[in-house]
């Protein structure tokens, strides 16, 4: 028994300050017509949380599913930070492999503020993401400048590499409607852009948007019997959680754990998120034909590709200046134009990541197209030990 | 006007500073912050996989280490970061390595910036000024490069 997608679809990226029910409730809309299933026909549907949009935003498997008309469906809720989508995509997976669900409608929506993203209000001195504020001024790029830096001491990468990668994922994104930003940009205009946090300029970093993506997902035996068209393949969801000691600092963390008593483990978390993909999906990294990462950073991008295991430590770089991962090379990373283009939209990210590789996999991904693309892999990791990565293949 | 933490606990101050952590009655392991008896009773709970251990014996970290990474903050953060200057002066952040096994945010010691550091540099554990409210100066834990005094961590 496997799990497909039936249909896909999204609400473009931007900036509007409109409620994220309406672009949830288009990109829901947007993936049952891709699916050609009936609202009147799903059975599940999970949204993923948003914490910055009130008590709607808090039950948003209820409110996507009331919007749309209430229908009798069982709901959900998922919240995992950045790995929200994923987490509602594997509440989903879960049901229907149980038998316990046809179709399942998964949905994820935001508005985001602007700036940076800062935390709640109050004084909260045993929270550790005010902690970060309060005693270091330690804020999310900061973190992202830390993993870009030690890059460039230990494996020679350049600022022009890290701008090289936005440069790269500009121009994949210019045909993605879905897109915010569709506009070529430059090393020098990289490099020209206000330094934030050393060695990361503004445009080596992703901006946060407003954005909706959702997915059909049924079971295989659903899609042949409704004759849905081209269904992709669900090989594999990994939503693992760290393995004590975890040793590369996490944000919001002050600190790591302590590798004294237990000795390092044989894998970073990033890493771990991968290998349980692949075991689930019993591939092997070789097999990867694109793939979706979470570059909330140009550096981070570099990292993650390592991470996935489709190059080794300290190699990214190479492949970048070799032209690897962009489209038309051996491995294309972010055909989407990824985060850069796009903007984190939280609950929806992990989502979207899906929708494209759904659509790179159907042949589908006009202007952006990852020719004979039969697997494809997503990552991504958010606070407090969240992480996914989901493996798609046809 | 006197010279106190910020956050009570965390650090010892004096010529000879120390960070202070809480270590594992059972299985000794050592966690950063210190365990705090205000945070709930999920801040007892030893974080080793193999241990039930809830109860912790405060102890002194290495007062020196090395750098493990490191960045600097070119715009003011947001609240509740509270700029010591006006107008506001970037300020370098470090993670450093310690013997003990743990990297440990912090802010860089005045007067040095990301130009005196690379993934390696030994640096020392200082105690300054983070900013001035009305009960006076609140002081927190930084990093210090460890500069003409050989390789004696």
């Amino acid at each position: 028994m496997s799990v497909v997608i039936a249909g896909a679809g999204m609400h473009p990226w931007g900036k509007w300050g409109r409620n994220f029910t309406e672009y949830g409730v288009h990109a829901a809309r947007e993936a049952l017509k891709d699916s050609g299933i009936a609202w009147a026909d799903v059975d599940l549907v999970v949204g993923g949380e948003t914490v910055r949009n009130g008590y709607a935003g808090y039950v948003a498997g209820s409110t996507f599913a009331q919007a749309l008309g209430w229908n009798g469906a069982r709901i959900a809720t998922s919240y995992a930070a950045c790995a929200t989508g994923a987490q509602a995509i594997d509440t989903a997976r879960a049901r229907i492999l149980a038998g316990m669900s046809e179709v399942a409608l998964v949905v994820g929506a935001d508005t985001t503020p602007k700036g940076f993203l800062a935390p709640n209000a109050g004084e909260r001195w045993n929270d550790p993401d005010w902690l970060r504020f309060r005693l270091l001024g330690m804020t999310n790029p900061a973190y992202f400048a830390l993993y870009a830096r030690r890059r460039m001491d230990l494996y020679g990468a350049t600022a022009e590499d890290f701008a090289q990668v936005k440069v790269k994922n500009a121009r994949h994104g210019l045909e993605n409607p879905y897109a915010r930003f569709r506009k070529e940009s430059s090393v020098e205009e990289v490099l020209a852009s206000p330094m934030v946090s050393d060695p990361l300029h503004l445009l080596d970093i992703c901006a946060t948007s407003d954005g909706a993506a959702a997915v059909v997902l049924t079971s295989a035996e659903y899609a042949r019997k409704h004759g849905i068209a081209a269904p992709v393949t669900v090989a594999a969801v990994s939503t693992v959680t760290p393995t004590f000691p975890n040793t590369v600092i996490d944000m919001p963390l002050l600190a790591t754990d302590s590798s004294a008593v237990t000795g390092v483990p044989e894998r970073t978390f990033k890493e771990s998120i991968g290998q349980a993909a692949y075991e689930e999906a019993g591939i092997d990294p070789s097999d990867v034909d694109v793939a979706e990462v979470y570059d909330l950073s140009t550096a981070l991008e570099l990292d993650w590709i390592e991470d996935l295991q489709l190059c080794k430590r300290g190699e990214a770089e190479a492949l970048l200046r070799a032209g690897d991962t962009t489209l038309g090379g051996r491995i294309p990373v972010n055909p989407s134009g990824g985060l850069a283009c796009f903007g984190e939209a939280v609950p929806a990210q992990a989502i979207a990541q899906v929708c494209e590789l759904t659509w790179q996999l159907q042949g589908r991904a006009e202007g952006r197209q990852v020719e004979g693309a039969k697997v494809g892999i997503t990552a991504n990791q958010g606070l407090f030990g969240h992480g996914s990565s989901v493996i798609l293949s046809v | 006007m006197t010279a106190t933490p910020v956050i009570e606990g965390w650090f010892t101050t004096g010529d000879e500073p120390r960070l202070l952590a809480s270590r594992c009655t059972s299985c000794s392991n050592v966690v950063f912050p210190p365990v705090s008896s205000d945070a709930g009773a999920a801040a007892f709970y030893c974080r080793n996989p193999a241990c039930d251990g809830t109860e912790h014996d405060a102890v002194e970290l290495s007062r020196r280490g090395r750098v493990w990474s490191y960045t600097d903050a070119q715009y003011q953060p947001p609240a509740p970061y509270v700029a010591p200057t006006d107008p506001f002066q970037p300020f370098a952040l470090a993670a450093v390595e310690l013997p003990e096994g743990i990297v440990v945010l912090g802010q860089v010691a005045d007067g040095f910036g990301v130009a005196d550091l690379v993934v390696g540099t030994e640096v020392e554990l200082v105690v300054e000024t983070l900013d001035v409210d009305e009960s006076g100066e609140r002081t927190i834990y930084r990093w210090k490069p460890v500069t003409g005094q050989g390789d004696n961590a």
